[in-house]
């Protein structure tokens, strides 16, 4: 294969690694933003204290993974935004909700902040149960049958729940003391409907559609394959038996509930991929077929490849200079 | 269709509008932070922060409102105009690829370290992070201009198979409009956020905020505007010219000009009327639009009936165009006089502070105006002689547009009273905002170093 006729498959590695990305990180600023208590200031304000520098630039990882889908995969974006258009309003007014609520709530009148925050939460539960619902759909092929559209809803709560649980990891990372606590219990709730989610998922899917039962339950590929599920409910009941006994002794390996989450995120899109690779849209149309002018492709690749090292060498230069516990955010 | 194509066109148009109601302001105003933050540190001189941390909120407010209304607009192009995708995508999408890429990621990360990390970074890698957001929000102006610019110049292209292939790059990106509307852009958003600015800064003094920081604010801001406002004037003529060149028959929607002539007046105002092909109720000065089109005052200059039915709608293009011009003449008045006021050292009296505090928004009212004289400008066409609008339309039902739309056209006025709402609200809460000395100290010499010496000094004995 020509570098050229590879160009396809590296856009669509591209937009896996943005999408994986983005579910990561804005996974865990939306989880914040669902777990965010109705009855606690102090715990509200700290919270969002420690998701303030970075909602910004995870949320651009979105843009990037849709603007790959578009560059590289024009045909398809349409399809999937026409065939996904409520959905995705639902998405973006969850998203504009929330990004305004997080800086209106910083200089808003004190009597509006309590709305402020409701507008934040009900945003971010907006905009993950929507991305559950558009990937439900995704996977189902689009197909706007009951049995589908229960499948996309159950998608919903499963994503909603998983982000809460990386969003609760990342709170036991970045806070100490009694929220650090209570946000270890929640993230064990969240946890536990994430697990009994992908459960369902799992067995409905290859119910729901042959093509993909075909490809799990075929020797000797199937043995590989199980490592998918086993290694993700190791790192499922390790986390919650870490989680039981927070506060460790001087906060000992406070990462490990948020990296192991990460690597369950990861498993779950390889899991994906080897579903529907090398459709772009399952079934329906091929990578290759939906690709645009390599010429276009191969401008955009060096583009990528000059700028990306520097795009993650400063996104690590600003986790480390807010890096440890969070402290309360100032303009100074 | 066609009410799918016209819901669409409005949702469009309200979703640009409105996202690009913020960028006009962070561009420009992302450098006036990098200035008063240099000047600070240059100075020492605590007003200077002061000034940074009352705009700094401010610019955070703006940025949000433009980054989450961006991202609707980067949904937009799939849900509404997939023939905008499928015919000039292999070169839109790259345009678009390379703002996520080199502007987008870039200004989001270091708006974090700007915002939260002053204490955490040292001060020089902090200032250094205000210039990287400025040169970020500029780079996007770069990116996303060159695609629009290209839509209304199309070249460096060949048409295969009914879709655009890229052929030179370096054409695509500096085609013939994109440095004129470019720089005429960003001028417009240093115009913008200096009327901003000052408009804010007169309300403060007129709220009786005796400050320095207000007032330090103000003659930045008005100094920036006498100066770049003769330069738009400059640009915007060059970039008429241009577009004479290139699009005729926008300039004669624009000018309200029906018959080609000779020696062509310049209509200060008319009713254009369609119908008729005529003006009524006309105020003009004879031979002007030949003198500035053509610099000969006899000139020729081609009218709307050498395009019949492939002309713009007139009366948005040509009303537009004067509201435009209309703001940019006052602007220059009102910055030359309160600068010439200033220079004298006099106090602002009320009428001229009132006056730019009714100006604050000033910058929005005409740069809104000049793109829909620009973008109506290029109708029927969405990318010109390329790409008709009607082609390019989603195929959705109607009623999926009218529920979206209604739904936006809801949530943008809302944020848009809260916006106005906090910005005031913070100009009145000012000493709480941007306070983290009580004392107000009057500045003698800003650049004088040997102040600045004395100044750290007793900082570090604190
Ligand atoms: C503060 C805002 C502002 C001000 C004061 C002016 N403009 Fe402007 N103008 C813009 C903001 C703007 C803009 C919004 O930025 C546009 C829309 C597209 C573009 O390139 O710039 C524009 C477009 C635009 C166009 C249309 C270009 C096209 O064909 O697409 C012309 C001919 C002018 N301008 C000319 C002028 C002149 C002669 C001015 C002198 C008073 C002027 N503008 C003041
Ligand atoms: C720079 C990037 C821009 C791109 C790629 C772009 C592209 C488009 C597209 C796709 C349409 C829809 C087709 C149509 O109705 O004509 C359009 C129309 C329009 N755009 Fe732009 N636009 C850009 C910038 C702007 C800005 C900044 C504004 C104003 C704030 C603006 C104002 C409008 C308006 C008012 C219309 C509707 C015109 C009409 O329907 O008659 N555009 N443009
Ligand atoms: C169709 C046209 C447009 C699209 C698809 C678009 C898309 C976007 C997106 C996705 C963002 C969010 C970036 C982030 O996540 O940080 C954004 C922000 C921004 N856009 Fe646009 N945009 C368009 C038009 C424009 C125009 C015409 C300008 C200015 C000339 C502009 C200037 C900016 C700037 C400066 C930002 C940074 C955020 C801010 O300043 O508020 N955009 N845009």
């Amino acid at each position: 294969m020509s570098f050229e006729q590879a160009l396809p498959y590296i856009f669509l590695l591209l937009m896996g690694v943005s999408v994986l990305v983005y579910a990561t990180l804005d996974g865990f600023d939306l989880g914040v933003g669902v777990l965010l208590p109705g009855d606690n200031v102090e715990y509200r304000n700290k919270m969002i204290a420690s998701i303030g520098p970075f909602w910004d630039a995870n949320e651009t990882w979105l843009v990037l993974a849709v603007g790959i889908l578009l560059i590289a995969f024009p045909q398809a974006h349409s399809i999937i935004l026409k065939e996904l258009y409520l959905p995705a309003l639902f998405l973006l007014i969850g998203l504009i909700l929330r990004g305004v609520a997080f800086d209106f709530r910083a200089k808003a009148v004190t009597g509006l902040q309590r709305l402020w925050d409701k507008v934040f939460k009900a945003g971010s539960i907006l905009a993950s149960a929507s991305q559950g619902f558009m990937l439900g759909m995704y996977v189902m092929g689009f197909d706007y049958h009951w049995l589908s559209v229960s499948f996309a809803c159950l998608s919903a709560i499963c994503v909603t729940s998983a982000y809460a649980y990386i969003g609760g990891a990342w709170l036991v990372l970045k806070t100490e003391g009694d929220l650090q606590i209570s946000a270890a219990q929640k993230t064990r709730i969240a946890g536990w409907i994430t697990a009994l989610g992908i459960i369902a998922i799992c067995v409905a899917n290859p119910l729901i559609n042959s093509d993909v039962a075909a490809r799990w339950f075929n020797l000797p590929e199937a043995f590989l394959l199980m490592l998918i599920p086993l290694v993700s409910a190791a790192l499922m009941i390790g986390t919650d038996i870490y989680l039981k006994h927070v506060p460790l002794k001087n906060d000992l390996a406070c990462w490990v509930p948020f990296a192991s989450v990460a690597t369950l995120f990861f498993l779950c899109l390889l899991g994906l991929a080897f579903s529907f690779y090398p459709f772009i849209i399952p079934n329906k149309l091929l990578a290759v077929e939906a690709a645009s002018s390599p010429k276009s492709l191969l401008f955009i690749f060096y583009g990528v490849a000059i700028v990306m090292p520097f795009i993650l060498l400063y996104t690590l230069f600003s986790y480390r200079v807010f890096k440890g516990k969070t402290t309360a955010l100032e303009y100074y | 269709m066609i009410e799918t194509l016209l819901l669409s066109r409005m949702q469009f148009a309200l979703n640009i509008s409105f996202h690009y109601l913020f960028p006009s302001i962070t561009i420009a105003l992302a450098w006036f932070l990098f200035y008063f933050k240099l000047r600070h540190d240059l100075s020492a001189h605590p007003v200077w922060m002061r000034i940074y941390r009352f705009w700094v909120k401010i610019f955070a407010l703006s940025f949000a409102l433009g980054v989450v209304s961006g991202i609707t607009m980067s949904f937009q192009f799939g849900t509404n105009w997939p023939g905008f995708m499928e015919k000039v995508g292999n070169i839109a999408g790259p345009l678009l690829g390379y703002e996520v890429l080199t502007a987008f990621f870039m200004e989001a990360t270091f708006l974090g370290a700007m915002l939260f990390g002053m204490k955490r970074l040292p001060n020089w890698l902090h200032t250094l992070s205000t210039l990287l957001v400025a040169i970020g929000t500029s780079m996007s102006a770069f990116w996303i201009l060159a695609l629009n610019s290209w839509m209304h110049t199309p070249q460096g292209f060949e048409m295969i198979n009914g879709v655009a292939e890229p052929v030179s790059w370096m054409e695509i990106i500096f085609n013939p409009s994109f440095p004129y509307r470019l720089a005429h852009t960003l001028v417009a958003s240093g115009l913008t956020a200096a009327f901003l600015i000052a408009g804010v800064s007169a309300y403060r003094i007129l709220k009786e905020d005796s400050k320095l920081a207000p007032k330090l604010a103000l003659k930045t801001a008005m100094y920036s505007a006498a100066l770049l406002m003769p330069l738009q004037i400059l640009l915007g003529d060059l970039h008429g010219l241009n577009t004479l060149e290139h699009q005729p028959q926008k300039v004669a929607a624009m000018e309200g000009l029906w018959e080609t002539q000779k020696g062509a007046p310049l209509i200060l105002f008319a009713i254009p009327d369609e119908e008729s092909r005529d003006n009524s109720a006309v105020i003009s000065i004879p031979n002007l639009a030949s003198i500035i089109l053509t610099h000969d005052k006899e000139g020729e200059v081609k009218g709307l009936n050498e395009f019949k039915g492939k002309h713009p709608p007139v009366k948005p293009v040509f009303y537009g165009f004067r509201i435009m011009i209309g703001i940019g003449m006052l602007m220059l008045f009102v910055s030359w006089i309160v600068s010439g006021l200033l220079i004298r050292k006099k106090e602002l009296p009320p009428f001229w502070l009132k006056t730019l505090f009714y100006m604050t928004f000033s910058g929005w009212v005409a740069t809104l105006a000049g793109w829909y004289v620009t973008e109506i400008g290029r109708q029927p066409y969405l990318v010109s002689e390329v790409l008709l609008v009607a082609d390019a339309v989603t195929d959705i039902p109607p009623a999926n547009v009218i529920f979206s739309f209604t739904v936006y056209a809801i949530v943008y006025i809302l944020l848009l009273v809260a916006y106005l709402h906090t910005i005031f609200y913070m100009a009145r809460k000012s000493s709480k905002v941007e306070e983290f000395e009580t004392k107000d100290v009057s500045m003698t010499k800003p650049f004088n170093h040997l102040e600045r010496i004395e100044r750290l000094s007793q900082q570090s004995n604190h």
